[in-house]
């Protein structure tokens, strides 16, 4: 369970989320809201990238300020752009990167940088420079990069904005696939069908908390 | 070294990356003791031989050789002109088996196992105040993002063409220098968003 507790974040002198109180416990939690409207810094709350300026996050108790390592390793991020986080010339290289901070055996290592491949159709591409891949396959290859590390949250902000429809597409199938909790950060609302709870935002506040069938119209409406 | 590994099962890849680097250092040390032709000749078509033991073609071989063709020729002007046919033969074939053997080491290595050898070796370094791992990962970063860096600047400079702008150094290097920033700032989140740890 995610708790955020009165939640207050600023860059500076400016409020970018203003009192933010929720608890998340659904296993697809959609997050849509205008440029610049917050989004992205709710997401990074999450996994502790940013702290609270006041308020507390806690990821199933973990405090992110005080259990930062921890909350790291349960919580996966995933970034718009695959190329920034994809930090090794290889793709078995890179997928191991995070593997190997968390000190896995090699042989684990192996096994599960295989097992990741095979699942997403990514086998011949094992010994592959990262930066001949299409936009796709590195977007699969960066999240396989966070599933590797097992973690218990996937928190993923607009990893589809770049991609084109096809794309986009693999990524949603993979997406649902997943047995973990999914917070996704996205401007493609087709990719909420199914979820369990959307949050709205708007200029750092919550403006709507529903199931998709009432926020996306909501929403829509909103921006029209 | 980034594109050059050639995944495969042969014995020299299978050689872990430490021993191999020694063995080429040592062998490229003895081809400067080294002063005869025939011998010279007989050191490439080893390392030659060794590129058919990795499972590499000749072709291979040469592709390593292309992008300095140009000093060759320049090399072999000039030692023909200051010395003659032989010792300008000598000298390029000298030059030729120094370079493919240092390439059969990058072909036949994943750069992350080469990285795992020069972080061990500089473990030495630790009481100097080198953290080997840092230096592991800031190798592993440049030779990820070296190609990046080329295609930001690519896409950049095609912008600015359809704009006339393309012989402006500043209206190039000023978008390539913003976007090198944020995609660094973007890359430490994801680092730290992946579980490095600095300290460890
Ligand atoms: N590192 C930062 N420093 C200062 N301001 C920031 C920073 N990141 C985001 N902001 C500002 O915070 C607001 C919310 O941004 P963001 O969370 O990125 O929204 P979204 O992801 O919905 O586009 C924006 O006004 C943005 O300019
Ligand atoms: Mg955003």
């Amino acid at each position: 369970m995610i708790e955020i507790e009165t939640v207050r974040l600023a860059y500076g002198d400016r409020t970018v989320l203003h009192d933010i109180s929720l608890s998340l416990t659904e296993r697809r939690i959609g997050i849509i809201g205008a440029n610049g409207s917050g989004k992205s810094s709710f997401a990074r709350l999450l996994n502790g990238l940013v702290l609270p300026s006041s308020g507390s996050v806690r990821i199933d108790g973990l405090d992110t300020r005080a259990k930062g390592k921890e909350v790291r390793r349960k919580v996966g991020f995933v970034f718009q752009n695959p190329d920034n986080q994809i930090v090794f010339p290889t793709v078995a290289e890179d997928l191991a990167f995070g593997m190997k901070n968390l000190r896995l055996p090699k042989d684990e290592i192996a096994r599960k940088t295989d097992a990741i491949l095979a699942r997403y159709d990514l086998s011949d591409l094992r010994d592959h420079p990262a930066h001949l891949l299409s936009g796709g396959q590195k977007q699969l290859l960066a999240i396989s990069g966070v599933l590797v590390m097992d973690p218990a949250y996937l928190v993923l902000d607009e990893p589809t904005t770049l991609l084109d429809l096809r794309n986009t597409r693999r990524i949603a199938a993979a997406l649902e696939a997943l047995a973990q909790t999914v917070i996704l950060a996205t401007h493609d609302l087709d990719l909420l069908e199914g979820f369990d709870r959307v949050l709205v935002f708007d200029e750092g506040r919550i403006v709507a908390d529903d199931t998709p069938a009432a926020a996306l119209p909501f929403y829509v409406e909103r921006m029209a | 070294m980034l594109d050059l590994y050639r995944p495969g099962t042969s014995p020299l890849h299978s050689l872990s990356p430490g021993p191999k680097i020694l063995v080429m250092m040592a062998a490229g040390t003895a081809l400067f003791l080294v002063e005869s032709l025939p011998l010279v000749l007989g050191a490439l078509l080893l390392t030659l031989a060794l590129y058919r033991l990795a499972g590499l073609t000749l072709g291979d071989a040469l592709v390593q050789l292309r992008p300095l063709a140009p000093i060759f020729v320049i090399f072999l002007a000039l030692q023909y002109w200051l010395s003659g046919p032989v010792l300008a033969a000598f000298v390029v074939l000298r030059l030729a088996a120094l370079i493919l053997l240092a390439s059969l080491v990058t072909l036949t290595t994943r750069a992350s196992d080469m990285i795992d050898t020069i972080t061990r070796a500089l473990a030495l370094l630790r009481p100097l105040g080198v953290n080997p791992a840092k230096v592991g990962l800031a190798i592993s970063l440049a030779l990820r993002f070296i190609p990046v860096l080329g295609q930001i600047t690519t896409d950049v400079r095609e912008a600015q063409k359809t704009r006339g702008l393309e012989r402006s150094v500043i209206a190039t290097a000023l978008p390539v220098a913003i976007r090198t920033l944020k995609m660094a700032d973007d890359i430490a989140d994801a680092i730290e968003a992946r579980g490095y740890d600095p300290r460890a």
